[in-house]
């Protein structure tokens, strides 16, 4: 073993000193990583801009913060890739820009549930609604869990505003006036979504967490379905 | 071994701080199977969480990727790691308080996971899923134990730094460095916090993270722990120097770029997703360079591995380390990586290397530490030769359930008619139907496996607490017994 090698260079030189060792892999593991994340803060080499992509509303941050705590993106990709059977299924291959404004990213890594990168508007409002809460009611077969304790449950628009001043010190560009409106806005875009549910015969609260879930879910995608509608990006695939 | 000679007395070795992670070792081992074996449960059958928010997948999954990862398999190495180096080293550890320190301070980390995931408060990046707070204490910890660690190399009586050493080192330098720059995030609340980075950014850093906590959480030190436990149970000389030298080095420096192989056929610049792809295939080398060097190191011993279950299980852990680093570039292929991303198989290849390769291994370590430990032998020694082929049957389930549920996933997701043009399968339940009876197989061959580590931990209860008028454990100076 390491005896048998006394006179060798690297016993000399590297190995035998802890700090030589120390060194050398600091470099050796800082290269690759370097190279490859650096790039992405350059507008040329980086993830390209999709014109037309803006930032949720307060009530769609809700949302996002329960699908978060949730873990649905254990189960839910928000990522189509540029394959025939994906496009068939979802829709357009997800372009970078329609990420811009994710932090943290939820591209997710599973698909045990159906990708929802284009789930906005696929079903009414109602729907979700009893999805949610029997996912066997609306599609048969689902393994997904009931998710009864999201109605009834309300949202705190003290925790909504601190998402939104955290998520524009991130560099999302939320102005001073959706800050200061978020209560206003949080109740009227929860209104327009119990009124639809009141058309579905449901009835609900516009403060309820499955509420904030459903405009979140309502809103995925559509902002990139318009702009690559509007040609703002590269055509599609064949 | 380099331990074979010199003055230092065995009982100068702080054993007390290894027998701490060992018990650790163990007792995380049992809860983190524990949550896999019940969220297996849950895609079998999905009414296992009682309608009770704490326990439905969503929130458990990253309880249970933690505590095997960072909760069982961080304490082998710790145990390894605090074992192996003083006897490499010939020292003492630099500071028996920062030792316990990071004992104390890293179950802490791992109970504040478990009282945080389950509430669904997460970062939701894979293996980072931990809150702010409990990232500034992770850091707090990994700086006590490289101050103890590196200090404890500047105090050492031998000149040479043996290749397991080196493996540690890297260890605790890349995790220090992932670790801080994938959670930078700024706080909203006590509970929340939201990255500086964003959408492709934040996907290309985090997997750069994920990556690389396999890479260095899962690998290196292991593959440390190879080095030393190995030739310690065979009893001869690791075969070659030289190689663990080149396999060191270029396994380093190659890992680090394979992390956009996560993100291919996404939309991250193809030029990165292409490095990612080139560079894993590349990991094959250094990998099967470290497999090839474990493997012949029991030349002129394999008859031993017959009738040693130790040995058994190293052999195994070996030989799954190979099959996972070869089935990890297949898979990073782009047109493989389009059957296999989003599926089971992925499930089953991280299982392969986790519990074929983590575990078995870890297994070994430890039936071959308790005498050392804890000065007594095994009260059933023959059950260990039952836990392996228990362990290797719950692998062998494990694995074929995965890689057949991926491939049928993979394909039926895929499938187009070809006089219509249109989806074959458009129904998505059509599938989920069809991945039933893997699941339970998967759950099967789940529970074989955390069986095995029942039976291994009762062994230790009971030789523990049998023979206490045996003298206490002096470390190397006692016979091997499995």
């Amino acid at each position: 073993m390491a005896n048998e090698h006394k006179d060798g260079f690297h016993r000399r030189i590297i190995e035998a000193k802890g700090g030589a060792m120390a060194v050398l892999t600091v470099i050796a593991i800082s290269i690759g990583g370097l190279v490859e994340i650096v790039p992405m803060f350059s507008a040329k080499l980086g993830p390209e801009h999709l014109a037309g992509v803006t930032p949720l509303t307060p009530l769609e941050v809700a949302g996002r913060d329960i699908y978060i705590r949730e873990g649905c993106v254990t189960c839910h990709s928000q990522m189509i890739r540029p394959t025939r059977s994906e496009m068939l299924r979802y829709g357009e291959w997800t372009r970078a820009g329609e990420y811009e404004y994710d932090h943290p990213f939820l591209l997710g890594s599973r698909r045990i549930g159906p990708d929802l990168q284009r789930v906005g508007g696929k079903y009414p409002d109602a729907w979700h609604y009893q999805h949610m809460r029997d996912p066997r009611s609306t599609s048969p077969g689902s393994i997904m869990p009931t998710y009864p304790w999201l109605y009834g449950a309300r949202v705190d628009p003290d925790e909504v505003a601190a998402t939104v001043r955290t998520l524009r010190k991130v560099g999302v560009p939320y102005s001073d006036e959706v800050i200061a409106g978020i209560p206003q806005q949080l109740r009227a875009e929860g209104g327009e979504i119990v009124t639809s549910l009141k058309a579905g015969g449901f009835t609900a609260e516009p403060d309820e967490e499955i509420i904030a879930l459903i405009s979140y879910l309502q809103r995925l995608g559509k902002d990139g379905t318009a702009a690559i509608k509007a040609g703002a990006t590269k055509a599609s695939l064949p | 071994m380099a331990t074979a000679s010199g003055p230092a007395s065995p009982t100068a070795y702080d054993d007390a701080i290894v027998r701490l992670f060992f018990i650790a070792t163990v007792t995380w081992a049992l809860v983190g199977m524990l949550v896999g074996v019940f969220i297996a449960l849950e895609l079998a059958w999905w009414p296992a969480n009682l309608g009770i928010a704490q326990l439905t997948f969503g929130r458990l999954r990253p309880l249970h990727t933690n505590a095997v990862v960072f909760a069982f398999c961080g304490n082998i190495c710790f145990t390894g790691i605090y074992y192996s180096m003083q006897r490499l080293l010939k020292t003492r550890m630099w500071s028996d308080t920062l030792s316990r320190l990071h004992f104390w301070g890293w179950q802490l980390i791992i109970v504040s996971a478990a009282l945080t995931l389950p509430f669904g408060l997460t970062q939701t990046h894979e293996y980072a899923e931990l809150i702010w707070p409990i990232d500034w204490a992770i850091t707090l910890v990994w700086v006590i134990f490289a101050i103890n660690f590196f200090g404890t190399i500047a105090i050492r009586k031998v000149d040479h730094l043996y290749v397991a050493i080196w493996f540690y080192m890297s260890f605790v330098i890349t995790i220090a460095v992932l670790h801080i720059v994938n959670n930078i995030q700024i706080p909203a609340t006590l509970t929340r916090s939201y990255p500086v980075f964003g959408g492709l950014t934040d996907a290309l850093v985090q997997w750069w993270y994920g990556h690389n906590a396999v890479a260095f959480f899962l690998t290196t030190p292991f593959l440390g722990l190879m080095y030393y436990f190995l030739p310690r149970a065979v009893e001869k000389p690791v075969y070659s120097y030289r190689l663990s030298i080149i396999h060191f080095w270029s396994l380093v420096f190659l890992y680090i770029w394979a992390g956009p192989h996560h993100l291919l056929y996404s939309a991250v610049p193809e030029w990165a997703q292409t490095l990612g792809m080139v560079f894993s295939i590349m990991l094959i080398a250094p990998s099967w360079g470290g497999m090839i060097n474990g493997l012949l190191t029991l030349r002129g011993a394999w008859d031993r591995v017959r009738t040693d279950p130790i040995l058994k299980f190293m052999v195994v852990a070996v030989s799954f380390y190979g099959m996972a680093t070869f089935e990890g570039p297949l898979l990073s292929i782009r047109a493989v990586n389009g059957l296999g991303h989003f599926t089971n198989w992925i499930i089953g290849h991280v299982h392969s290397g986790a519990l074929g390769w983590n575990g078995m291994l870890s297994f070994a370590i430890l039936y071959w530490l308790f005498p050392r430990l804890f000065g007594r032998p095994l009260l059933k020694p023959e059950w260990v030769t039952t836990h392996f082929w228990i362990a290797t049957t719950g692998i062998v389930l494990y694995t074929v359930s995965m890689w057949a549920g991926g491939l049928t996933e993979g394909l039926f997701w895929r499938a187009i008619d070809p006089t219509s043009g249109q989806l074959r399968y458009p129904v998505w339940a059509y599938v989920v139907e069809k991945l039933a009876p893997f699941y339970w197989m998967r759950l099967a061959g789940g529970t074989l496996f955390l069986s095995g580590v029942v039976l291994m931990a009762v062994n230790f209860i009971i030789s523990a607490r049998a023979a206490r008028a045996m003298t206490p454990a002096t470390g190397d100076a006692l016979p091997a017994r499995a």
